[in-house]
């Protein structure tokens, strides 16, 4: 560190005219991003691209067999079920955490009392990982011992709430525990931004009579977007990933009701041992990704700067 | 350092030929419950005795975990010295790839080829005529475990066998009993209807489909009745929901279940209950049907060394597995059958005597793992779990998706 | 949210409210308060149940107080849970954690903190091309990569050891702590950027000297994302170390994943308060500082 700081006070004395020169210190730092982007990102994925033209099973093998890996995965119910499930978990977590997390840093924000409880609150779960996430929930969906049974005792006989032990709904039983675990911390993003707006902002709109609401709608998440950006990305990434949670809760079940993509390449590649089958699926889902994330990040991050 | 030892080595070989330096080994496993752990620290024990020292590797969750550990500590160029693996088809790929120690020679100096029974199992171990590895344990699939409570409970006699049990079961539904536990994990689903094929297909069309990939047969009449029985017992099944086979265990174990089709792992709970064989519960060995015994379990593989002196004491390792007491020492804590058929178990308790016995008779099946790929066998899984869960799917259905996967596997 | 627009906001920025009990307080505080709840219950839940025996789990419900506390499970949890042979416990990994903890969390934020400020202020020529491409990488499934990680970690020499574990972190951190960094430096009023330029500050000038001092809420913020991932961090752990180095994440696992033999929920969810303690803590203590963090950096003078 002390000899970069004298690198950076040896370049501010010279002052190079020429363009090339002036933002080496930001080429230099830049460097291990560079090698990650191209070495990592790219390079790995790269290799499981051409992997997934091929018939490796337990270890990775040039062995070509040309769209084989392709057809079969789209010839299987378990792959096109976990599309289906990561499609509506994926929407509705969206929406969710963005709509529950900006609502709560918005309440947190009226200078109420106890912030510091409440805040705490909402954000420890988490601090827990989605294994243990999986877990509670699973203990507390449980309709045998948990919230279905207590109701129950309560003299409401015929309540029922077993979201992990019907097919139709399960999804959604993971998904109170996705929420639970994630929304605090998208809430205190929001909060920063929050309490990144200044205050000037409120008075005006004081002033002019505006609504709170409309303030909040109008003003401000407009000028949070690069907290939403943030949180946006948080997310879905989350999302695309989502597994350990879905193999403690449920392990796909029942049945194959709550499968999910990122459990199917790791057991093909793991279990089922048959690397160029998770390989395929993997790419399927960076496919979408970068079709979806494309336009968006170049759009983002490509452009000239916001405003 | 290293001519140190050596030097140190040569001057003691003089005095005590099998005195050696002490090499530590690496061993993974994925055995990490009360009773598994208590197994491996029999091997352990008898290893460290002899002056080696087992480096304990353990990771919990079977294969999905510990297989991407191995494989990258092999792909990584520094792998454990030892590591267990299921039998059948799992390492092949890795033999093939030379990565494994070749333990032929420990293997024809100790005659394995007369001392392990049932044989097939070291044949599991064979590739090219050259034995990779070292079968440790049976676990048989094949058995069904029945709750004498719930059925006196019912008020019907325990039954004797499948014909039975389905005879019983609206008479345990009356008497609001879960007639059949089940575990919602694939592999329950896929074992399940494994040693129902058994039962009622019999062992010669189990193995025309699954050795030898008979897609005709797994279209067959025969296995249009399995499916029939497998619909049936999915509608006992309905009201069990638990996860892990083991509190499907201990659904048969306080009654609230008639019964469980689960391998022989299930009987430590029964132990661990405090429960009696004959008295508290039945095992039916087949379903009461055909009693075999399916030859799956574990074996341990070696994987390749430079250090001559880790090589050494692997074969040690390998040999120490097999020896008499190690085996009784440890499939005694592990509740498994040996690999030995040479060895007095007095001290195994009723299940596991029948299973002695029908091993001797030799009515022995090899096991899913060791004729299918695990690509298959995860298919099969995926299907069964989906088959079991979900009433809408018919037998016919479920049937002629099998078929495509038997036809299409390798 | 209607009966805030009624009141037409008129308070949020002024004195404390002095009627404590409006409509709209009570909605406000009772909303928090179901929330609350909801985010609570299951911490209790772990609590209650890490207090109790087992024979009292098998027959009561989950959220029933403990009728007879008992501190066994958490003794067993820390000392005595088996991990295949050696029965230590979780102990056994915690300074295993606390090692790769600390060095993955340093550099892993100081490597992101410092691409974050070179794309915020001093944008080149194709920085943002690999900045898409790095969060691109973010969604990225973490299993895909196991094995051509291994391979480059191998060419690089160094697999098996507690660098490359930490460097894995430091890449697989990096996509999400940038972004975040990126965005914090570009909140940040540019005419602050432009003085120190004007006086003469060169990159790594600015950075430590103007830069640094006012982000650290966005650090706070980076340091929970890094110690919760690295902290409960299991598949990496196991995957590019060796025993002598496993995470206490291992023990966890074999503690609450061990398929065979009866499941021991108390201790499971002793296990599981004492793995997630150090991120709690961490939780709970940078709380305030966060709050404060914000308050001298995020306002503007």
């Amino acid at each position: 560190m002390a000899i970069a700081e004298i690198q950076g006070q040896s370049t501010e004395d010279v002052r190079p005219p020429v363009r090339l020169f002036r933002n080496l210190n930001a080429k230099i730092a830049s460097i291990p991003m560079i090698m990650t982007a191209v070495f990592v990102f790219i390079g790995c994925t790269v290799w499981t691209i051409v992997h997934s033209f091929t018939k490796s099973r337990l270890l990775p093998k040039l062995d070509f067999v040309g769209l084989d890996q392709y057809e079969r995965l789209w010839g299987t119910r378990r792959w096109l079920v976990s599309i289906e499930n990561l499609a509506i978990y994926g929407i509705c977590s969206l929406v969710l955490s963005l709509v529950i997390g900006f609502t709560l840093a918005a309440l947190l924000d009226r200078k109420i009392r106890f912030e510091n409880t409440f805040r705490t609150i909402l954000l420890y779960p988490f601090a827990l990982s989605f294994i243990v996430t999986g877990l509670v929930w699973q203990w507390i969906l449980n309709p045998d011992f948990g919230i279905q049974s207590v109701v129950r005792g309560w003299g409401w006989e015929s309540f029922t709430f077993d979201p992990l032990y019907n097919p139709d709904i399960v999804i959604f039983g993971i998904l109170i525990a996705g929420i639970w675990q994630g929304s605090g911390f998208i809430m205190v993003v929001m909060l920063a931004g929050l309490r990144g707006i200044d205050e000037e902002i409120w008075k005006a709109a004081r002033v002019d009579g505006i609504p709170t609401w409309k303030t909040y709608i109008f003003v401000v998440i407009p000028m949070m977007r690069p907290v939403f950006v943030t949180a946006l990305v948080l997310i879905t990434s989350g999302i695309v990933k989502v597994y350990d949670l879905v193999v403690a809760q449920t392990s796909g079940g029942p049945g194959i009701a709550s499968e999910v993509p990122a459990k199917y390449v790791y057991d093909k590649m793991f279990q089922a041992q048959n690397l160029g089958q998770g390989f395929a699926a993997s790419t399927m889902m960076l496919l979408s990704v970068v079709i979806i994330l494309i336009p968006w990040a170049y759009l983002e991050f490509g452009g000239k700067k916001r405003g | 350092m290293k001519t140190i030892r050596t030097l140190f080595a040569a001057t003691t070989a003089l005095c005590a030929a099998t005195a050696v330096s002490a090499t530590e080994l690496e061993v993974t496993h994925w055995w990490t419950s009360g009773g598994e752990a208590a197994a491996v620290a029999e091997f352990a024990k008898a290893f460290n005795a002899t002056g080696h020292t087992w480096k304990d590797g353990a990771i919990a969750g079977s294969g999905g975990v510990a297989r991407p550990i191995i494989i990258s500590r092999i792909l990584g160029g520094d792998p454990m010295h030892a590591t267990q693996l299921n039998h059948g088809r799992q390492a092949e790929e890795l033999v093939e790839a030379g990565l494994m120690l070749d333990l032929t020679d420990v293997a024809e100096a100790e005659g394995w080829r007369d001392i392990v029974h049932p044989t097939s199992l070291l044949d599991s171990c064979t590739v090219d005529g050259k034995i990779y590895c070292v079968p440790v344990n049976i676990h048989s699939w094949q058995w069904m475990w029945l709750s004498h409570k719930a059925f006196a409970d019912a008020g019907v006699d325990v039954p004797s066998n499948w014909d039975e049990f389905v005879a019983a079961a609206p008479a345990l539904e009356a008497a609001g009993k879960i007639p059949l536990a089940m575990g919602q994990q694939p592999w329950q689903s896929s074992g399940a209807f494994g040693v129902l094929t058994v039962a009622i297909a019999g062992p010669d069309a189990w193995l025309e489909v699954n050795a030898n990939k008979n897609a005709e047969v797994a279209a067959g009449p025969e296995y249009a009745k399995v499916f029939q029985a497998a619909a049936a017992a999915r509608a006992m099944a309905a009201n069990s929901n638990v996860q892990d086979w083991n509190q499907a265990t201990n659904l048969v174990i306080t009654g609230q279940a008639g019964g469980q089709i689960m391998g022989d792992w299930a009987q430590g709970e029964f132990q661990v209950a405090g429960q009696v064989a004959g008295v508290d519960y039945t095992c039916l060995p087949g379903l009461g049907v055909n009693e075999v015994i399916s030859t799956g379990g574990d074996a341990f593989y070696f994987p390749k060394n430079d250090d001559p002196e880790i090589t050494k004491a692997q074969k040690e390792l390998a040999s120490l597995m097999l020896s008499k007491e190690v085996q009784v020492a440890f499939n005694l804590k592990k509740g498994s059958l040996p690999v030995r058929g040479d060895i007095d178990l007095s001290a195994a308790n009723d299940c596991m005597k029948k299973g002695l016995d029908i091993l001797a008779k030799g009515n022995i099946l090899p096991d899913g793992n060791q004729v299918l790929s695990a690509d298959t066998t995860g298919q099969i899984e995926d299907l069964m779990v989906e088959f079991w869960n979900d009433p809408s799917i018919t037998a016919e259905d479920a049937q002629a998706r099998y078929a495509e996967i038997i036809a299409s596997a390798d | 949210m209607a009966d805030t627009t009624a009141q037409n906001g008129s308070e949020p920025w002024g004195p404390k409210p002095r009627k404590r009990f409006s409509r709209k307080n009570i909605m406000l505080y009772g909303t928090l308060l179901m929330v609350s709840i909801y985010y609570a219950l299951p911490l209790y839940v772990m609590i209650v149940t890490s207090l109790k025996g087992m024979p009292e789990i098998r027959m009561g419900n989950v959220f029933g107080p403990p009728m007879e506390i008992t501190f066994e499970p958490w003794v067993k949890a820390w000392a005595e849970a088996c991990t295949g042979i050696n029965c230590d416990g979780l102990s056994r990994g915690f300074w295993n954690s606390v090692r790769i903890l600390v060095p993955s969390v340093i550099l892993s934020i100081a490597v992101a903190s410092v691409n974050g400020y070179a794309l915020a202020n001093w944008k080149f020529k194709g920085a943002d091309v690999f900045f898409t491409i790095l969060i691109l990488g973010a969604f990225i499934p973490y299993q895909v990569m196991i094995y051509p990680i291994v391979i480059l970690l191998r060419e690089l020499g160094l697999y098996g050891g507690l660098w490359g574990l930490v460097l894995v972190h430091t890449i697989f951190g990096m996509p999400i702590l940038t972004l975040l960094f990126r965005n914090y430096f570009t909140a940040m009023p540019e005419e602050l950027f432009k003085a120190a330029r004007v006086d003469g500050a060169g990159f790594w000038g600015i950075y430590f000297r103007i830069m640094l001092p006012m982000s650290l809420p966005i650090f706070v913020v980076a340091m929970i994302l890094q110690v919760t991932g690295i902290w409960n961090d299991f598949l990496f752990g196991v995957i590019y170390t060796k025993p002598d180095l496993y995470p206490m994440t291992v023990q966890l696992n074999n503690i609450v994943n061990s398929v065979q033999g009866v499941k021991e929920y108390n201790v499971n969810m002793a296990a599981t308060l004492l793995t997630g303690l150090v991120p709690l803590v961490i939780y709970f203590a940078s709380g305030k500082l966060f709050v404060r963090g914000i308050a001298a950096g995020a306002v503007k003078g």
